[in-house]
């Protein structure tokens, strides 16, 4: 029999199999204390801006039915910082690096890319679409214009293949799918998390003292595999797909969808191990149903 | 490595009002230093988020877990029984600083030194091990506990302790008031505090303290989202000395914490 192949190309870089970290929920030291980061097909960094940013105040996080909300805000050491310790830290796995990352406005986007391009990072995934930062964030993702400006910004500086992370808060994906692939994104990731809010009755106040926050986990995953779908058929490029993904079967329906990869984001917090455990279960399920690579599971498919 | 274990409930029990203790086996549970805590992984999807819960006590094999129904996850913990699995983590954050590494402001050499362990509602269930430890380090060790109403864990404290000063707000047991009040009514001098409980109190003792030139640690809570440094939830503002002087950073309770110095935590910041 021949042994499965999970190895993917993916923008130009080749992954051993199509398991990556979502931005925002993994730490390599940390979580490199539950998991040989090695296993994965790349790891997605957590947002990085050109300069420090303080983030939101506490609490940040808040727990729904079946999901989560948080307002980190994106606090993060700034691109300098990043490099000289996750980056370096990193550079011992045999895992591409896709660093995300973060920005209130054009020339703040391009500063980070400029700075992080000059690394051995393999990708770089451009995060228009937080809904936690008051300017830029998920304003430049809900507007097909905007979107395409930040992707040309940044393909004009960047000496890596990019990536850019769509938000689901808006009325037509396609339309912002579009919009970059028309500027030369190389690759689409999506989703971001959904604009939520949670009020604890018996305090009478809201849960997170940002009010709103990002929605993420299971309850999200029905709208994410739609928009990857729409999205898959509005454009050529490449899609990494996530939201709500928890099982290995999860991961095989995003690719089913139209994903080229996926990401596991707050599955990794509901099981630290949850990166790894949905690749093996991934093999299982391909195992299970006579499939030997990625793209046998995405041609099985009868959409 | 760190692991997520499946461990066995011992027993889940009441022992004060909504306050259940419960004590989980498995081969698989190493040491803890005291002011550790764990994840709890509830068998009900539907609730996601670990719940974190401070080590209580913890010997070969079985560890013991004190808390507080307040919401759904700490009710559903509260309805598992006998021989039931539960998921938890190994332990998480750094405890007190009572061992190893000497900081420059800090010995942890407790020989005959003299202690208070300062405890308010559910933050006393950290204080039986670390008052376990500091007596098998050669402290005197002295606890001030502080409840609503009513108290807990009094038995197991005076274990260690060689007396235990019981705070009420109500004055239905022991002293009428807090326990700042009571430390300063009663002159519970000791050379080092170490505290657990409302942030309210925490900042009082820690201000108090400092006034007093004395060393105290304080273990803070935050709404977690992993409970191990990924997701940046659970941010504190503490002070730190670099070359440009004194400047806040945001450090991470479950990663970095849940313990710090009183003097570095920037309460108002
Ligand atoms: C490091 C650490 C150690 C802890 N140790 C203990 C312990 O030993 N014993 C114990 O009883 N509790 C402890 N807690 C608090 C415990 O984690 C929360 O009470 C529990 O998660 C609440 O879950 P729930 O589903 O019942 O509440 P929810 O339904 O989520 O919330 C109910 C209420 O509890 C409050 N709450 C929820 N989570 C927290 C939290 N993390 N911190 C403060 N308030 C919270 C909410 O604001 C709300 O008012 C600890 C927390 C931390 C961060
Ligand atoms: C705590 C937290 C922090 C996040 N931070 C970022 C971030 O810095 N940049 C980003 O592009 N997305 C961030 N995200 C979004 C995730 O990468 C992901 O798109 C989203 O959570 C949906 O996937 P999930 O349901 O698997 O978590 C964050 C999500 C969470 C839960
Ligand atoms: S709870 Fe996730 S970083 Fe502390």
């Amino acid at each position: 029999m021949r042994k499965l192949d999970l190895s993917v190309q993916f923008a130009g870089i080749e992954m051993k199999n199509p398991v990556t970290t979502a931005s925002g929920t993994f730490s390599a030291r940390d979580s490199g204390q539950f998991y040989d980061i090695g296993r994965l097909g790349a790891v997605v960094t957590k947002g990085v801006a050109s300069e420090p940013w303080a983030g939101n105040p506490t609490p940040r996080i808040g727990e729904t039915y079946g999901g989560m909300l948080n307002a980190v805000g994106l606090q993060n050491p700034g691109a300098d910082a990043f490099i000289a310790d996750e980056l370096a830290y990193l550079k011992q796995f045999s895992t591409p690096v896709i660093a995300n990352v973060a920005g209130r406005t054009a020339e703040e986007y391009c500063l980070a890319v400029e700075k992080l391009s000059e690394t051995d990072v393999a990708m770089l995934e451009i995060n228009i679409s937080c809904p936690n930062v008051k300017e830029g964030g998920i304003g430049f993702g809900t507007d097909p214009r905007m979107a395409a400006e930040i992707t040309r910004a940044v393909k004009s500086v960047s000496k890596k293949p990019i990536l850019v992370k769509l938000t689901p808060n808006v009325t037509d994906i396609t339309e912002i799918a579009k919009a970059v692939e028309a500027e030369g994104a190389d690759g689409i990731s999506l989703i971001n998390t959904l604009l939520g809010m949670k009020i604890d009755v018996q305090r009478k106040k809201p849960v997170l003292a940002n009010i709103m926050g990002g929605f993420s986990g299971p309850a999200i995953k029905p709208v994410a595999v739609r928009m990857v779908y729409q999205v898959r058929r509005a454009v050529q490029i490449p899609i990494m797909g996530l939201g709500g993904i928890m099982t290995g079967e999860d991961a095989a329906e995003f690719i089913m969808a139209g994903a080229d990869v996926i990401s596991v984001g707050t599955a990794a917090l509901v099981n630290p191990t949850a990166p790894v455990d949905i690749l093996e279960e991934l093999e299982a399920y391909m195992e299970e149903q006579g499939f030997k690579t990625i793209a046998d599971i995405r041609q099985a498919f009868q959409g | 490595m760190k692991k997520i274990i499946c461990g066995k409930v011992a027993c889940n029990e009441a022992i004060a009002r909504d306050i259940y203790k419960m004590q989980i086996q498995s081969p698989e549970l190493g040491q803890a230093k005291p002011g550790q805590f764990v994840n709890l992984y509830l068998a009900d999807k539907s609730m996601l988020l670990p719940r974190p819960i401070s080590i209580c006590d913890i010997e070969e094999g079985c560890m013991t877990l004190v808390y507080k129904v307040v919401g759904k996850g700490t009710k559903a913990l509260s309805a598992y029984k006998e021989q039931d699995d539960i998921r938890v983590s190994t332990p998480l954050g750094n405890g007190y600083f009572i061992e190893g590494e000497e900081l420059e402001h800090h010995t942890c050499d407790y020989r005959g030194k003299k202690v208070a362990l300062v405890g308010g509602g559910i933050g006393v269930p950290p204080m039986v091990l670390l008052a376990k430890r500091l007596q098998e380090q050669g402290a005197e060790v002295t606890a001030v506990v502080g409840f609503p109403e009513e108290a807990f864990l009094i038995q197991e404290l005076k274990g260690f302790c060689q007396s235990v000063h019981i705070a009420t707000d109500r004055g239905t047991i022991g002293f009428h008031g807090n326990v700042l009040e009571l430390i300063q009514e009663k002159e519970i001098l000791a050379q080092e505090y170490f505290a657990c409980g409302p942030k309210v109190m925490l900042r009082a003792l820690s201000q108090w303290c400092q006034q007093q030139q004395l060393s105290c640690q304080v273990s803070l809570e935050e709404r977690m989202g992993c409970g191990y440094g990924a997701c940046v939830g659970c941010t504190c503002k503490i002070k730190v000395v670099t070359e440009a002087g004194v400047e806040i950073q945001q450090k991470g309770v479950c990663k970095h914490g849940p313990v710090f110095f009183g003097e570095e935590v920037a309460w108002d910041a």
